[in-house]
């Protein structure tokens, strides 16, 4: 569930456009890697423009339909209230978008990159402060703390964002706002450290550049020279651990639906709708149930591994 | 090596305190206060405070965590919110009990099968064989158990009808197979492809060419030379593996009705049965920071370059 290995990449590339464009475009070349994307980018579609796709609302009941197999109307059946599965499993895609993108823009990219830059680039007593903390929490096992973490700052989240409805007046604890901020935040606090050491371990090398010497010299300032100067050049392997980093939030998200900590119903989700239908009795008589979920899941993590393997294989230099 | 071991040792009570701080908060300030919980909704003041005052609630914080920490440590985790009159302790044994036995079926199938699999991947390299096997193993090692786990049952238990579906039998029981595989599976896969990763970089040392060239046996030096030294990543992924296996159990037991730790989580999750929760989380975590920390001292009796290494270093 955790990516330990540290990945170790070469000097800079120089020529930062070409570089990119080369990395693209060996990316776009690669027949899997393009297939991934291309079955991302449909899921992740349907999942942001889930209310404009779907027929049906992901709560509508029919009970006088319930329990179907897949037919014309509800290509992949319907639930025991009737509820259309396919409906359901693309508005559980939403919440995976969801998930994903706050958890990797918040986690590993804000978080995480500031801290390793800070760590590599400062040193000294920043650098082992936020290696110690980051060592201590990486010692965890993180679903029990997401779980510890979850029960303690739910309730106050909660009505955090009740408030901020009364105030607004418009109905965004039915949509499920708190659930997502509260899960979101908690995978976030447990998964910064992998980019923060390897951004540290980036920076060290690229500070000792000459370009960096050569920035200072003249007189730029500490923030510039390293979003000007630094981080531009190691966001290959940034991306590389972004991409393969993808699967294990979106199995997180899964696994604590699953285990009842992660969004809460009607709001769906696929580990809810998993967890609703694991059973013999459901896979006995009605295994569309399980396994049109469990199927979408399944393709969801295969293409989110294989395109982890491509992205690898494109940006990284040494992998060529 | 002595400073390394040193330093992993302090880390290990520090990481163990600050959890059990977490939980004993958690339990004490979280939500669900134990009293009012223990009163119900017709609470009369002055009863409460008695009971406070009896269970000493009202001393200072930190003489109730070394409290708790005492009682922890003996193993006494309050009572359940659930079931009323039956402490955390009598309610977790049983359960942690079969759970530690799914975990050890499923580790013993993973090493098992993992390791001649890899071992043989690696003997027939360039063959079919060897191409064979590491499709298995990849596809093997990125199924999610949410799959693997109802394939099973509907293949083996429902079409066939060849194993039972559901319950638990104890440990020679064939209830016991389709979970422990379940679970296995990505074990398998994984301790496949590092052994035979690991085999292939051993193959091509130059220690095993001299044992070659000296004319040992090729017994002896597949046994001795190739075999010892290619298992030590193996070993070394045990720990980790065995924590990911933890918590592969909590979703096959759901789906296997197995009445272990994992099943008892998710209930005590939505019954917001905390105590049950907060023992949960302390023993998980304490076990599985001990078996990580238990790899790493693994390691050097297992390979003795590490030991010279780490004591240059330090």
């Amino acid at each position: 569930m955790r990516e330990e290995a540290e990945l170790v990449f070469t000097a800079a590339p120089r020529g930062n456009r070409s570089y990119w464009v080369i990395s693209v475009k060996r990316l776009l070349r690669k027949k899997l890697g393009l297939a991934c994307l291309s079955i991302i980018l449909l899921m992740y579609g349907a999942g942001i423009l889930s209310p404009l796709v779907t027929p049906y609302d992901y709560n509508d009941q029919n009970l006088a339909e319930a329990k179907q197999g897949p037919s014309f109307g509800h290509p992949f059946g319907t639930d025991r209230l009737g509820r259309d599965i396919l409906t359901r499993i693309i508005y559980g895609l939403r919440t995976t978008v969801i998930i994903t993108v706050i958890t990797l823009i918040t986690g590993s990219l804000v978080l995480g990159i500031s801290m390793g830059l800070v760590a590599g680039y400062f040193g000294k007593i920043y650098d082992t402060i936020i290696m110690r903390v980051g060592e201590v929490t990486s010692a965890f096992p993180e679903i029990f703390l997401v779980l510890i973490f979850i029960a303690t700052i739910k309730p106050p989240i909660t009505d955090w964002v009740r408030g901020i409805e009364d105030t607004l007046g418009i109905d965004i604890v039915k949509l499920g706002v708190a659930d997502y901020l509260v899960l979101s935040l908690a995978l976030a606090i447990f998964s910064w450290f992998g980019m923060a050491r390897l951004v540290r371990g980036q920076v060290l090398q690229a500070r000792e550049n000459q370009y960096v010497e050569a920035a200072r010299a003249i007189g730029v300032t500490s923030p510039s020279i390293l979003f000007r100067h630094v981080l531009p050049n190691i966001m290959g392997p940034i991306i590389v651990l972004v991409s393969a980093g993808l699967a294990g939030v979106a199995g997180s998200e899964v696994f604590l639906s699953f285990l009842g900590i992660g969004v809460q119903p009607p709001t769906p989700s696929l580990g809810l709708m998993i967890f609703e239908n694991a059973s013999i009795s459901v896979l006995r008589t009605n295994p569309h149930l399980l396994l049109f979920p469990v199927g979408t899941l399944t393709l969801l993590l295969f293409t989110f591994n294989l395109l982890g393997d491509a992205v690898n294989d494109a940006f990284n230099p040494r992998a060529r | 090596m002595g400073p390394y071991i040193v330093r992993r040792l302090i880390w290990l009570p520090v990481i163990l305190l600050i959890v059990s701080f977490i939980t004993f908060a958690l339990g004490r300030f979280g939500p669900g206060d134990p009293v009012e919980v223990l009163m119900g909704q017709h609470s009369n003041p002055e009863v409460v405070e008695r009971i406070r005052e009896q269970r000493g609630l009202n001393d200072n914080v930190f003489v109730q965590y070394g409290r708790y920490l005492w009682n922890v440590s003996h193993g006494d985790f309050g009572e359940s919110f659930k079931y009323r009159g039956r402490t955390v302790g009598e309610l977790l044994k049983k359960k942690m009990w079969v759970s530690a036995q799914l975990n050890i079926a499923a580790l013993i199938i993973s090493v098992g099968l993992g390791v001649p699999v890899g071992l043989f991947a690696a003997m027939k390299q360039g063959t079919g064989w060897d191409t064979l096997a590491v499709a298995i193993t990849l596809v093997g090692q990125s199924v999610p158990i949410f799959l693997t786990a109802p394939g099973l049952l509907l293949v083996f238990a429902l079409k066939l009808d060849v194993l039972p579906t559901h319950g638990w039998g104890g440990f020679f029981s064939p209830q016991l197979v389709l979970p422990a595989i379940a679970m296995g599976v990505p074990g398998i896969a994984i301790i496949a492809r590092l052994t035979r990763a690991s085999t292939l970089d051993v193959v091509s040392q130059d220690y095993v060419r001299t044992a070659r060239a000296k004319g040992l046996p090729e017994s002896m030096v597949r046994n001795r030379h190739i075999l010892r030294n290619s298992l030590i990543p193996v070993v070394t992924t045990l720990g980790f593996s065995l924590a990911s296996l933890a918590f592969t159990s909590f979703i096959v037991e759901r789906f296997f009705g197995i009445p272990g730790v994992g099943n008892l989580l998710i209930e005590s999750v939505f019954s917001r049965d905390f105590p049950v929760i907060n023992a949960i989380v302390l023993i998980g975590t304490t076990l599985f920071v001990m078996a990580n920390l238990l790899v790493d001292l693994m390691y050097p009796f297992m390979d003795p370059r590490i030991r010279m290494g780490a004591s240059q270093v330090a």
